[in-house]
């Protein structure tokens, strides 16, 4: 009875499951390449990378690609803000409704994005907020609060109060420790919660559908295209930019905070 | 410290009056992320309550701002409770896929992965979680198409009859897996995966050794061990991580619009009554129902313990 070796068996699923996690997605770059416009015949019956530059050409892309950006950095911003604030706030003190504060930063994505949408959707028709950028930005500040604030809270975690009351005790007033000695240290996290935050936000499409009317952000259209395609091969051309666009960041973020026992990305 | 500093300035100022006053900088911090949380998140939520009181007029299709139960009243109707089966069956057996598959990625990166294989596992795991939700639909629109990849393996390696099989079964089988409540559940499965091996992994990890020792020594086979040691350990993970793929199926409408049969989830039910329908009423009180759900859920997996695996 042995537990210290695995058996093939297990190392046969384990690696198998991984690589059911990643195959569907080299998918997606293959048929970027295929000639055959129509249908997916696998496999391809010819190879050829005509599909960027007619993406390229394709004026309807670009309204929503730069929509997208925008509100992923409005919203990143946003949140980079108030989940620092409230991440700061939590760990220097113990309160009255901390526990009850914590479950609000996390319910935004807890509950299933159709119900965040919706709530947002009741709101706007009630007070008659008419659709724009900004509807779709309250949305996405909104569910990206918490990942800031689960890096900037583990990261404070393991700081030590010490540092803040040695730079007290030096003479620093409470805005100069804030930008000589808290920033320094919360920096990497920070900005990998901002990455994070900015991947999430860059591809968000259940709550987007809810507050965004008329408007079309990069996934809005990329799930049009899905319902109704034309062109198929330029949909895995776009996808694989949202694709790049998110996985970058992501990885750029394991990269800042690993090793550590706040390594970003644990949880979404 | 003020005692011996002179004040330089306005932030000298200020820091004194948040030494004498530790709760007024708490305050200055917890305002305004408090304010927008509770302004745009809890606002809505209630606007979605008001909302799901009101009724809309047969007549006119305008939304009738008073207080009604009539709009809950039309969930019981039987085509609506057919859309809350359909989905909480599908959430159900979603988790139960997705805990099948996760547990041995997760086992194998709790126990036997060290080092570099460690690090391979854990981006491996996070890297699917995070990337683009939309192109990993979208690539299993490519595979299950009747032209697309499965059903080319399955010609080239002989097993059409099985394939044909399997989507003859009726129910769940259809025209082709793309059509079919079997690739919705494929899909769903493979979406929430990692949000079922992260959680479980961290329960495995917590798991001493020691004890798969003990159990071996007191003569238990590896399924003994397995049902009586590893299984009552890991369930804290198990449920913590069905509570993301539950809730997480159970409000989504891409993938079910995307893949799979014409017959509605309570997402799809949402997205089509605030929209084309224009029903905001019933579709705010179908929201409501995940909501009560979850509640519940989250009560009971409290219960078994499993906030502390998160």
């Amino acid at each position: 009875m042995r537990f210290d070796r695995p058996s093939f068996g297990l190392k046969l699923a384990a690696i198998g499951g991984l690589a059911f996690l990643h195959l569907p997605i080299l998918l997606i770059f293959l048929y970027a390449f295929t000639t055959e416009e129509r249908t997916y015949a696998f496999p391809p019956p010819g190879l050829t990378t005509q599909w960027f530059a007619v993406a390229w050409n394709r004026a309807d892309i670009w309204p929503p690609l730069y929509l997208s950006l925008r509100v992923a950095a409005i919203s990143t911003a946003l949140a980079m803000v108030l989940g620092t604030l409230v991440a700061g706030a939590m760990a220097q003190a113990r309160f009255f409704g901390r526990e009850q504060i914590s479950l609000l930063i996390i319910l935004p994505i807890a509950l299933p994005g159709v119900i965040t949408g919706m709530s947002l959707r009741s709101a706007f028709a009630i007070m008659e907020i008419p659709f724009s950028t900004w509807t779709i930005v309250l949305g996405h500040a909104t569910f990206c609060i918490v990942i800031v604030y689960n890096n900037a809270v583990a990261r404070l975690r393991r700081l030590s109060g010490a540092i803040t009351e040695a730079s007290a005790d030096l003479g620093a007033n409470a805005f100069q420790t804030f930008r000589h000695v808290l920033l320094p240290n919360l920096g990497s996290a920070l900005l990998a919660g901002g990455m994070l935050a900015f991947a999430l936000s860059f591809d968000e499409v259940i709550v987007t559908t809810f507050t965004a009317g008329q408007q079309s952000t990069l996934p809005i259209w990329m799930l049009n295209e899905l319902v109704r395609p034309r062109q198929r091969p330029v949909t895995n051309v776009v996808a694989m930019v949202v694709f790049v666009v998110t996985f970058v960041p992501i990885l750029l973020a394991y990269y800042l905070t690993r090793g550590g026992a706040d390594t970003a990305g644990g949880g979404k | 410290m003020t005692a011996f500093l002179p004040v330089r300035g306005p932030g000298d100022r200020l820091t004194r009056l948040f030494w004498q006053r530790p709760a007024l900088l708490l305050g200055l911090m917890l305002a305004p992320p408090l304010l927008w949380l509770g302004l745009v998140y809890l606002g809505s939520l209630a606007a979605l309550l008001v909302q799901s009181f009101y009724a809309i007029d047969e007549f006119s299709g305008l939304v009738v701002p008073e207080f009604t139960l009539k709009t809950y009243a039309e969930l019981f109707r039987a085509q609506n409770l057919d859309i809350l089966m359909r989905t909480l069956l599908m959430s159900a057996s979603v988790t139960l896929g997705c805990a099948v598959l996760a547990f041995p990625i997760a086992w194998y990166a709790a126990r036997h992965a060290r080092g570099a294989w460690k690090a391979a596992f854990y981006l491996g795991v996070m890297l699917p979680l995070w990337s683009s939700y939309l192109v990993k639909v979208y690539a299993w629109k490519l595979i299950l198409a009747k032209e697309g990849i499965i059903g080319w393996a399955a010609g080239a390696t002989g097993t059409t009859p099985i394939l044909e099989a399997v989507l003859a079964v009726p129910g769940i089988g259809g025209n082709s897996l793309s059509t079919s409540y079997i690739g919705t559940w494929m899909v769903f499965v493979y979406v929430w995966l990692p949000y079922m091996i992260l959680p479980m992994q961290a329960a495995l990890e917590r798991v001493p050794a020691s004890m798969l020792e003990a159990s071996a020594d007191l003569g238990a086979t590896r399924g003994q061990t397995f049902r009586n040691v590893v299984l009552p350990l890991a369930m804290p993970g198990v449920i913590a991580g069905s509570i993301f793929t539950f809730s997480l199926t159970m409000g989504d409408y891409i993938i079910p619009q995307i893949i799979g049969t014409s017959a509605r989830f309570i997402g799809q039910a949402v997205y089509q009554l605030q929209g084309t329908a224009g029903n905001l009423p019933l579709a705010a009180a179908f929201a409501v129902v995940p909501i009560l759900v979850m509640l519940v859920y989250l009560a009971l997996a409290r219960r078994a313990g499993a906030f502390d695996a998160l």
